[in-house]
């Protein structure tokens, strides 16, 4: 600083409290809601239609040639699989496209952080909507699953729950990534970089333990590969002391892009 | 010439307590940049400013400082007494921003478009709906409440624009370059929106770079050249000190205007390119006599403070 006033240099700019107040979360959501009444019936169309073609053409095509994974017919592993596609594809896009359009092209988050909101309130009601939109659209596969023949249980109450921390953590990096790209056609990078890998390499199409070793370790990393078992766990009632492990991946991812997210956004929001 | 006519919107107004802007030393860079510079600036309660000055002057900058949306590097601000940026959430929360550019939600109606600011400004459930009919009453767009904001012509988003940063009843409104872009029989719409609103006692700081819209507007002007502020006052009195009462257009080829200036320069007058004329600044030599032909008698104007004070045009 070059400033010749020793009063300004005497004086730092000191910033606020990053104190969260849920009036501001709730007039965000409240926002969200209004625009989703508007939409809901495209995107629970989307929601439903699309597992069903999977399990259609993957269950009843692919499962032909493969009946069990274990002792799970494949039209079931494929069905709870498809969960954290659900999830992912919900979150992520959302957060990427949604977040970069309000962003840049309508300049809605600088018209909302011009009334008592910061940026970090801002990210995070963006993120728990989007996250809370994954876990309900989270379930449709399992509704899909179950037309072909998935017996229910009661720890399918569980996935929803299981949706909302994937998604809230892939929200979160799909804010982030907003928030880091030049423009909205890099995205593709991201797309076929990123999101189709973590999507492909997750266990959602084949189990992962007959993979080779380097696939299962890039699996471990993979906070998707952690929903998925998470998802089939709940769906087959069948705990152990691993599920611990996978919420845990799950919520440190999460939290480790609501840091990166929200310090990306307060870069590009406020000058 | 105001009238106070009767404003459907009756803000909260307090004229006791800490001015409504209070600004020392803010100094802003962006790279090599120095948008603003050392800026000093304090705006009593009730009355409405005028920003004046060039686009980069360093208007924007100094506005969205206020609201902490950029930070300064050095400097203080206070906001109706709250520091800011340290307290800038309760700072916005008593004061309403209108954007130079559309940021409307498109796809929300107008109705909700002021729903979603009332929330956020903490209205509460009970007076929600209120506010937002007297925000619709305002902006003149009752009938229009249903519509979607991306179908409204530009006048009519300008005026949601403002409704929608009054919903609240602020204290203070920050208005950016409120009819740059209108064609003239909006603007002069909105300036009968401004002018009612500031008759009903809201403090109103308003960035401009219309001499004519900051001459009909503003109690006081603060002229603004480099990020710094050059001079501030009434506009009357602004005109009166730098400018006095006339100036003198003088009209000819160019060879002739080129003659004037030299001729002003020899005698020390003040003198401007207006277009296609020379203006002088005050009067012309007595001992010109004629020489350049008859001048254009005119009222000095702001526009011609600004030109004298920083060798830049505003407009």
């Amino acid at each position: 600083m070059t400033s010749t006033t020793t009063a300004v240099r005497d004086d730092p700019v000191t910033e606020p409290t990053r104190a969260i107040e849920p009036a501001a979360l709730r007039a965000v959501w409240h926002r969200e809601w209004t625009l989703f009444v508007r939409y809901w019936r495209s995107t629970s169309f989307a929601a439903l239609v699309e597992p069903l073609v999977y399990l259609f053409a993957f269950g009843v095509g692919f499962g032909s040639l493969v009946a069990f994974v274990g002792d799970v017919p494949y039209v079931q592993f494929l069905g709870t699989g498809i969960v954290a596609s659900a999830v992912l594809f919900t979150s992520v896009f959302t957060g990427m496209f949604t977040t970069f359009v309000r962003r840049v092209f309508q300049r809605t988050y600088d018209a909302l952080l011009a009334a008592p909101i910061d940026v970090h309130e801002l990210v995070l009601a963006e993120a728990v909507w989007i996250a809370a939109k994954a876990g309900v659209y989270g379930c449709a596969p399992l509704l899909a699953a179950m037309l072909f023949g998935l017996p229910p249980t009661w720890g399918m109450l569980l996935v929803p729950a299981i949706g909302f921390l994937t998604g809230l953590g892939f929200a979160l990096f799909g804010i982030l990534t907003s928030a880091v790209v030049p423009t909205i056609d890099s995205f593709n990078y991201i797309t076929s970089g990123v999101v189709t890998p973590l999507f492909l390499v997750s266990g959602t199409f084949f189990p992962l333990d007959t993979a080779p070793a380097w696939m299962q370790v890039l699996a471990w990393v993979n906070p998707l590969y952690h929903c998925v078992q998470l998802v089939r766990d709940a769906v087959f009632v069948d705990f152990g002391w691993v599920d611990l492990v996978h919420i845990g991946v799950l919520a440190g991812f999460a939290a480790l892009m609501a840091v990166l997210a929200i310090r990306q956004m307060r870069r590009r929001l406020i000058g | 010439m105001r009238t106070a006519r009767p404003s459907p919107t009756l803000p909260r107004v307090t004229t006791v307590g800490p001015p409504a802007l209070r600004l020392r030393g803010v100094t802003k860079r962006f790279g090599d940049l120095l948008a603003v510079d050392h800026l000093d600036l304090d705006v009593p309660r009730g009355i409405c400013l005028g920003l004046l000055g060039p686009n980069g002057a360093g208007k924007s900058t100094t506005m969205r400082m206020v609201t902490a949306q950029v930070r300064q590097d050095a400097g203080t601000i206070e906001v109706l007494g709250h520091p800011v940026p340290h307290e800038a959430k309760q700072a916005r929360a008593r004061m309403g921003v209108v954007p130079q550019q559309d940021n409307l939600d498109g796809e929300l109606t107008v109705r909700q478009n002021l729903e979603v600011f009332g929330r956020l400004y903490r209205i509460p459930q009970r007076e929600l709906a209120d506010a937002v009919e007297r925000a619709l009453a305002l902006a003149q767009l009752v009938e229009r409440q249903h519509t979607t904001a991306e179908q409204l012509s530009g006048g009519m988003k300008r005026r949601l624009l403002i409704a929608r940063g009054l919903v609240h009843r602020p204290e203070l409104v920050l208005l950016d370059e409120p009819t740059v872009g209108l064609d003239p029989q909006v603007r002069s719409d909105m300036w009968g929106m401004i002018d009612a609103l500031r008759s009903g006692g809201v403090t109103i700081v308003m960035s401009t770079h219309y001499i004519e819209e900051a001459h009909r507007l503003a109690d006081e002007v603060a002229m603004m050249s480099h990020g710094r502020i050059v001079a501030t006052g009434a506009p009357q009195g602004l005109v009166a000190t730098h400018a006095g009462p006339v100036a003198h257009e003088f009209y000819g080829p160019p060879a002739r205007l080129a003659e004037v200036e030299a001729a002003a320069d020899a005698a020390g007058v003040a003198h401007r390119r207006t277009g296609p004329s020379v203006s002088l600044i005050g009067h012309p030599p007595p001992e010109w006599d004629g020489r350049f032909g008859d001048p254009v008698r005119r009222e000095a104007t702001l526009e011609d403070v600004f030109v004298l004070l920083t060798g830049e045009a505003v407009e």
